[in-house]
């Protein structure tokens, strides 16, 4: 599902309430800045992290998240995996299109936070849930 | 809860968020600030975002909403301190967030209302010069 490298120095949070989209960022900022992000690299992906543990908890009804250190030959960054057992979702093009919302947001979270990040990977089915898995490479 | 304080200066309302703030916060300041401006009848927002080191869809859309309803209240609102690694994704992530006046700081951000408030007060970057003779030797 995910593209090369193992996920090391894992850290783990449950996405249960609002206050948890919060503990994502700060521990997405806080790997983010001691894997040598540059600053607006950093942003991109904790920005990208918020929308993506929104949709965990506002679409999926909660779930988890790990963040940690991947390795690819020379390459080294942060992945990010987002993990819910919600309904998953029906009509994926549709989902990661501009605008598009069931949730009466503005329909930006899934499709701009595909464009912060270097790698997004989707797994889903109805039914089964959604796995999101989202890297960002050290430049 | 937290809760995001409104200052009172002069005419304008005055917002610096200082925290990460849940969405639940977020909304409330929404709230807060529209009762603030019916309260004080005040005719200009501003709210500093210098301390904030994301802004993504949700507060974005918070902002855009705080800057209409103010509007429909006759106050302008004018969104300052934009850190530039934050003005970069917004618009990557596809906010450009229309109808939001910003400015650079929170000075740039009370002589821009003022000046709306007032026509004949000149912006300073105005190369009108005619005015500038008044203007006291530091």
């Amino acid at each position: 599902m995910t593209a090369g490298g193992d996920l090391t120095a894992v850290e783990r949070l449950a996405i249960r309430t609002d206050q948890d989209v919060v503990r994502v960022r700060q521990l997405v900022r806080t790997i983010a800045v001691a894997g040598k992000l540059s600053l607006v690299d950093q942003t991109k992906l904790v920005t990208a992290a918020s929308e993506l543990a929104r949709n965990t908890l506002v679409y999926g009804g909660g779930g988890n998240v790990e963040v940690g250190r991947v390795e690819n030959g020379r390459r080294t960054g942060i992945r990010i995996v987002f993990a819910d057992q919600g309904p998953g979702i029906a009509d994926l093009e549709l989902a990661l299109t501009d605008g598009y919302t069931t949730g009466g947001g503005l329909g930006l979270g899934l499709s701009g936070a595909r464009r912060l990040v270097d790698e997004f990977d989707i797994d889903t089915a109805v039914g089964r849930g959604t796995t999101i898995s989202v890297t960002k490479w050290c430049r | 809860m937290e809760r995001v304080p409104v200052l009172k200066i002069g005419d304008i309302l005055l917002v610096s968020i200082q925290i990460d703030m849940e969405d639940q916060v977020a909304l409330q300041l929404q709230e807060d600030l529209a009762d603030r401006i019916v309260a004080t009848g005040c005719h200009g927002v501003i709210i500093d975002i210098s301390a904030l080191d994301i802004v993504d869809s949700f507060v974005g859309r918070t902002l855009a909403t705080i800057a209409a309803v103010s509007r429909v209240l006759d106050a302008e609102t004018v969104v300052v301190g934009m850190r530039p690694a934050v003005a970069i994704t917004l618009v990557e992530l596809g906010l450009s967030l229309p109808g939001i006046r910003t400015a650079l700081n929170v000075e740039l951000g009370m002589e821009l209302l003022a000046s709306e408030r007032d026509p004949d007060l000149d912006l300073p970057d105005d190369e009108d010069d005619e005015v500038g003779a008044v203007v006291p030797a530091p």
